[in-house]
């Protein structure tokens, strides 16, 4: 399975903020079992969209120097079910940005109303270290994920351009 | 000015927030680690929580050391540690009571200084040189 959980960014704003967003299709392989005939997202998975959101967010204003990995969510609350066929908008902003670690304030929109809000903390691991101590498992920043900062880098250009 | 008091109540509601425990749980001489279960990041989440409760910066290693003995067998023998050691301590962190430490000085002893009271003496200490 493919562990992209955004499909495009919206704004970024580095150091600061994001919006992306996550299309929903029937045809995506957990709708089958989750569930037959009510195909609803998983509420883990939504969350890790947004920690997907959070996650470049703060390895960018880092030059991704660091892995930054998912290590604790204080507080999650999912106030609707998402369906297929349903657009997903995640917001993301930073609360604290330390070279040791960070956390952000997350939610996620669908049509216009609030379906879920987080607070995602992430650990920053020097890459040495995390090879040790995960082995070469994949992390956010690998290779699918560098297009998807190519598009941020697109994205944070035009977003300047535009003041 | 604020009381010791407090402070205290407000670390109390800092670790309530961080470690998802009951107010009732915690108590001046509650362990952070021992007794209310705090892991490492939680150490990080209550580092910035206070930063915003109180309006104060706490550097890195300040509060919570990540390794002052880093290994060093000046500052360690046999899973203790020296009187070096905790002249060490007592340099890096004045803010902690080691008396019950000093009796029985074992390595693995050294999260039991890590209290709710030892937040709210760091705090105060902070709050006393900003003023």
């Amino acid at each position: 399975m493919r562990w992209m959980w955004i499909d495009r960014f919206l704004e970024f704003r580095s150091g600061q903020s994001a919006r992306a967003l996550k299309n929903l299709s029937l045809a995506e392989d957990y709708f089958g079992d989750h569930f037959p005939g009510y195909p609803v997202m998983p509420a883990c998975l939504m969350l890790e969209g947004l920690a997907q959101t959070g996650g470049i967010l703060v390895g960018e204003a880092n030059d991704f120097r660091d892995n930054v990995v998912l290590a604790k969510v204080p507080h999650a609350r999912f106030l609707r079910d998402v369906l297929a066929g349903e657009q997903l908008i995640y917001e993301v902003e930073i609360s604290y940005l330390r070279e040791e670690g960070s956390s952000v304030q997350g939610r996620i929109c669908v049509g216009g109303e609030v379906a879920a809000e987080a607070e995602i903390f992430f650990a920053h691991v020097d890459p040495a270290r995390a090879q040790q101590v995960f082995g070469r498992a994949r992390f956010v920043f690998g290779g699918e994920l560098q297009r998807m900062l190519d598009h941020v880098r697109d994205l944070k250009q035009r977003t300047k351009a535009e003041g | 000015m604020q009381t010791q008091e407090q402070i205290y109540s407000k670390v109390s509601a800092t670790l309530v927030e961080a470690l998802n425990v009951d107010e009732d749980e915690i108590n001046p001489g509650s362990t952070l680690q021992g007794d209310l279960g705090a892991e490492s990041i939680d150490f990080l989440d209550i580092v910035f929580r206070l930063e915003r409760e109180f309006g104060i910066k706490i550097p890195r290693g300040e509060l919570f050391p990540e390794s002052i003995f880093q290994g060093d067998p000046e500052f360690v023998q046999n899973g203790r540690v020296t009187e070096k050691g905790l002249s060490e301590l007592r340099a890096r962190m004045p803010f902690a009571d080691l008396k019950q430490f000093e009796s029985s000085p074992e390595l693995s002893n050294l999260s039991e200084l890590f209290t709710v009271d030892l937040i709210t003496r760091y705090i105060q200490g902070k709050l006393n040189n900003n003023n």
